[in-house]
This record gives C-alpha cells, structure tokens and sequence, in this order.
C-alpha cells in the first residue's frame, strides 16, 4: 500500500483481426496501479474489458503500446516467459471457476505448483492450508462435481492464492453465482485485499464493482476513471 | 540449476499420473484405442517368436548330427579325379581331423535265394565310419580295418533288409548277391541310430560294404566325396583351412577341384534365410503397427479437442507450451506402450502355443520383446507428435472461451 507501483499501462492497443474486418478492441488504454489496490474494471460485454483482463493477465500482448509489470516489459516478453510470470506473479478467477472435473479440490488447488516445480509434499500442505484458508478444510478430497458452485469458487481462490502471486486477477467472479454466494466471495475478496493483496476485478455488474476500492469504466476500448465508491 | 530440473522432474512425473488417470478415465475408449499397437505388437512378437523357435530347432537337429563335421567333395582334375585310399590316410592324419569317412554310393540288384529285389541303396564306408557310431550294430560285427585293407566281399544289412530277406532266419553268415557278386552278411544294423549327418540328406542305406569293395564294384579307384571329423578342440575353420592346404597340393593347385561344405556354412545360410523370413513377415506385420498408431493419433486429436479448457486453464496457470507438449505425449507413449506390453504377453503366448502345435522349441527372443516395447514406445511419439502440438499451440485465451 505504499504506493509502489505494481503496474503500469501506456497507450495499449490490441487489434483483433475478425473475418477480415479488424476490430480495435483497445484504443490507447493507459492505466496505472499500486499495490495493494483493489480495483473493479467495469464495463458492458464487447467493451474490452475481456482483452484488457488477457494483457493484464499476461495471457496475451498488446498490438502496440507498453505494459510494465513490476519493473517488467511484458509487452516484449515471448510465450513461454509469459506463462512463467503468470505462474508467479499472477492468481486467476474465472467465471465458471475452471476447475478439473478429475481432479479432488485439493489437486485442482495444487496445478499451479506443478508448473512452479514444488515438490509434491509441499505442494500438498501448501494446497491445503490454502484450502482452509478458504473455509474448506473439510472438502479438500471431493470432486469439484460434489462441491456447490461458491464451495468450487472458493476452490478456484484457492487454487489463485496458492502459489503466492503478487495480484488477483478475477474475471466476473460472482456471474455464475446467487446472490448471498456472490456476497460470501466480495467479503473474502475484501479480507484478502485488507491483507495487501492487490486484485483486479473485472465485472459488468455494477454493484459487484463497488466492492472495490477503485473503479474504472471501459467502454468501446477506452477507460475512463470513475469515482471511488464506498464498500457495499 | 539442480532445483530447476527437480522441478521438471516432478512436473514430468505429475504428467504420468495424470496421463494414466485419463486412460483409466476413458476404458473402454483407451482400450480400443491400443488394441490396433497390440495387435500389431502381437503379430511381430509371434511371428518373430516362432521363426527363431523354428529356426532354433532346426540348427539344434544340424549341431546334433553334425556337430564337428565337414563334408568335402571332390571333381579333381583330369588325371586325378578323385581322393584315393592313400589321400584320405593323408587327411585322416592331420592334426585338425580325427578321421574321414568315405562315401561311396551305388545301388543295384539284392538278390536271396529265390527272392530279388531292384534299387537297393548300397553305401561304401570304412571301419572309422563303425567307431563313430558305436551303436549302430545291433547284431553280428561291424566293418573293420581287415575288410577295408583287403576289400572284404562282406556286408552289414539294415532291419528293413532283414525284414525283406530274412524273415525268421538268422541273416549272419548267409550270402547275399549284390549285382551278382556274392557278399557275406556280417552283421545288421540299427536303422534309427547313427548315420550322421549324411543320412538327412542321402537317406540311410539299405546295405554297407567296405568302401575298397564299392571302389572295387564301381571300377575305379578313388572317392569323390567324404566326411570329416574335427579331432576335439579343432574348429572347422582350422581344419577347412589344413584340409584346403593339402587338397590344393593333391590337385596340382588347379582351380574348383574340390567344396568344403562347413556345418557352419549350412547353418549360417540357413540362419540368413530364416533371419529374412523373420525380417519381411515382421516387415508385413508392422503394417498393423501403423494402423494402430493412426488409431492413436486420431484418439488423441479427440483428447485434445475434448480438453481445450483443460489446456487453456493449464497455460493460464503457468504451463509452458513444451510441458502441454510433453503431457499429451506423455499421454500418447504410455498408451501405446501398455499396448506394446499386452501385445508382447499375447504374441508370446500366442508363439508358445505354436511351438507346442508345431513340436519346435520355444525361445524366448529378448530381441523382439526389446522390439515390441521399442516399436510402440516409437509409434505412441510420433503419431502422438501432432496431436501434443497441437494442443501446446492452443491459445489460451481461446480456449478459456470455448467452455
């Protein structure tokens, strides 16, 4: 919360070629962000909010313009780099949470230390004290198809904080969840933030968005600053 | 560096239980898939299996009768067309040989009293011919050295003959006429014993005579093919190489006057050819080894598509694209090879219960075995090649999308 900055967009564009049509699904975006922030990027879908999720995320680089993360030019970096930095710098949430049907809770936590090369004891007990962490100490052994849906979000927390990355990526956390289950996850998305983890929330829902501390809007592939909101 | 391939190394190890997870998940779907690599597995291990099973029993049989034996024969020259007795006591005396048996072969009419009987097989052989096979007189004597030296009008009669000719009387002593020529019967021998290795090829003769007497018949005065024997610890090498020496001096060192047929040559021919058979039907065989490995590929194009959400969520969580790669391929190797391993199993079952059926040994080739585990370990990467690249290719924002 120092206000070290954790990274730093300049004129990001990305040019999608669709069916010979070129799209511009970002239009010099720039946008900076300090650790420890939690910030909601708010937008209808087609906006770009997904495109700006994949270059934040290091799933993908910009058509031009420069992304910085943590001192790092991500924007130069070549595929396999990319995916070591998403290993350790970078928790991902997706929607449906993505988790492997074969695979127990605690498996499914434990998949990005495999790609880290943790051995399989710590993995094991750093798996599970993720899991706990989440409330599931109980349900480390069930199949994702044996949890409820915030039960399997939860795991998908877990299996983000796992490896210790500097931020959250979260891409509508909530949207495949009720609403009291939607709240759970915003309350432990909250408590992580006030342990100073950074995180990124991307959301069409505005009330979702207000959970964060700042909020950004983005429309046809450009961003505007909007105003900080107080907690829900 | 160390912690860096520790980590692959666990990576890799995640990969194969993962892989065998997903063949466990998919049964029957994984079981048909390798059925193809067995089957060809099968196919190359039986037929290799029973080729050497056969081709082992047949040199067994060859090292059994003819184990330290080399057989010579002889055109000669124009003056010389032939070995005499004086030339086979020169090659019985070399160091390398423990003695020569002559053969010397007609064949003409038997008759007994009242009872005649045409081509009768009649063999010239001489008394060391009697000490090799000291079995093979079952009644009376054998030949000896006297009868060679003085080319005795004697002779020893196999079972058969008794049979034909003597029936309830005591064949010793009685005179048979061979080609008209009165020969005294001496003895009577085994017909399933002995012989040596000549006998698969000529058959067994009906009737022995000193090799002098069948010179004598035949009018003339020397042999034009024989037998060797090595003396112990000589090897046929040695002894073609002493026997050569002397031959090429008895024939004036003129050109193709004589062949030394080695049991080794017989048998390394023999082994050639055997060894091409195995070759071309391995050769057809694998034919199902591709099929089977189409099968796989095409399998795991489906994996591959079924996964995509695996895959995208794996690189977005950090993989590699050589560690997606290297798990499909992973996938695809370990597939093939419990196919490999069921085929080699079954294709050995399968060559023993032929070699049972068809009364040869059965050898356990390491070769083939090493063959079938090498082969469908190779055709689980390469047909598993595209399909891992494919997936490492996926891009993950693509295929986080498909779901």
């Amino acid at each position: 919360m120092a206000g070290d900055i954790f990274f730093s967009m300049r004129d990001i564009v990305k040019d999608y070629a669709m069916g010979g049509e070129t799209v511009h699904a970002l239009r010099k975006v720039s946008l900076e962000l300090a650790e420890g922030e939690y910030l909601s990027v708010l937008g209808p879908s087609g906006s770009g909010k997904s495109t700006l999720m994949n270059i934040i995320g290091c799933l993908d680089t910009p058509t031009s313009g420069t992304y910085i993360l943590r001192g790092r030019v991500v924007s130069e970096m070549d595929e396999a780099e990319l995916a070591r930095l998403r290993n350790r710098e970078i928790g991902f949430i997706f929607q449906n949470s993505q988790l492997l049907p074969r695979l127990s809770a605690r498996k499914n936590v434990e998949l990005p230390l495999i790609y880290a090369g943790v051995p399989p004891r710590e993995r094991r007990r750093r798996a599970e004290e993720m899991l706990e962490r989440v409330g599931l100490a109980e349900r480390m052994d069930h199949l994702p198809s044996q949890l409820s849906g915030g039960q399997q979000q939860r795991v998908a927390v877990a299996r983000a904080l796992v490896g210790n990355p500097s931020i959250l990526l979260a891409d509508e956390p909530t949207g495949a969840l009720d609403q009291k289950t939607g709240r759970q996850i915003m309350a432990l998305f909250r408590e992580l933030n006030q342990e100073k983890r950074t995180i990124v929330m991307i959301t069409h829902d505005m009330n979702i968005a207000a959970n964060a501390r700042r909020v950004v809007h983005i429309i046809d592939g450009e961003i505007t600053e909007g105003e900080a909101q107080a907690h829900a | 560096m160390l912690k860096r391939i520790r980590g692959t190394f666990v990576m890799l190890w995640e990969c194969v239980t993962m892989s065998l997870d997903n063949i466990r998940s998919n049964k029957v779907r994984s079981f048909l898939t390798l059925l193809g690599i067995m089957i060809g597995v099968t196919a190359v291990i039986a037929l290799i299996t029973t080729v050497s099973g056969v081709t082992g029993s047949i040199s067994n049989s060859f090292t059994e009768l003819g184990v330290g034996t080399i057989t010579v024969s002889v055109t000669g020259t124009d003056l010389k067309t032939g070995v005499n007795a004086e030339d086979l006591a020169r090659l019985s005396a070399l160091e390398t040989v423990d003695g020569v048996v002559p053969s010397v072969n007609l064949s003409g009419r038997v008759a007994y009293g009242k009872k005649v009987e045409s081509n009768v097989t009649v063999a010239g052989k001489n008394a060391y011919y009697f000490n090799i096979n000291p079995d093979l007189i079952v009644d009376g004597r054998a030949l000896n050295f006297v009868d060679d030296d003085n080319a005795s009008y004697v002779c020893v009669i196999s079972q058969s003959m008794v049979d034909t000719f003597f029936f309830g009387v005591n064949p010793v002593g009685e005179t048979l006429y061979l080609s008209g020529l009165p020969f005294t019967v001496v003895g009577r021998y085994d017909t399933d014993s002995g012989g040596g290795i000549a006998a698969i090829f000529t058959g067994r003769p009906d009737v022995i005579i000193p090799y002098t007497t069948g010179l004598r018949v035949l009018n003339t005065a020397v042999v034009n093919s024989f037998t060797v024997y090595l003396a112990e610890g000589a090897t046929s090498k040695a002894a073609s190489e002493e026997m050569e020496a002397l031959l090429d001096s008895l024939f004036d060192f003129e050109e193709d006057t004589f062949t030394i047929t080695t049991m080794d040559t017989i048998e390394d021919t023999m082994q050639t050819m055997m060894g091409m058979m195995s070759s071309l039907l391995a050769g057809i065989a694998s034919i199902a080894l591709v099929v089977g490995g189409i099968g796989i590929m095409n399998m795991m194009l489906t994996t591959v598509t079924e996964r995509t959400m695996e895959i995208g969520l794996k690189k977005a969580l950090g993989a590699i694209p050589w560690q997606i790669q290297v798990q499909f391929l992973i996938e695809s190797f370990l597939l093939s090879l419990i196919g490999g391993f069921l085929g080699i199993l079954l294709g050995l079952a399968l060559s023993w219960g032929l070699s049972r059926v068809l009364d040869t040994v059965f050898v356990l080739n390491w070769g083939a075995v090493a063959l079938g585990v090498g082969f469908s370990a190779a055709v689980g990467i390469i047909f598993g090649w595209a399909p891992a690249r494919k997936a490492s290719r996926l891009n993950p924002i693509d295929a986080l999308r498909a779901v």
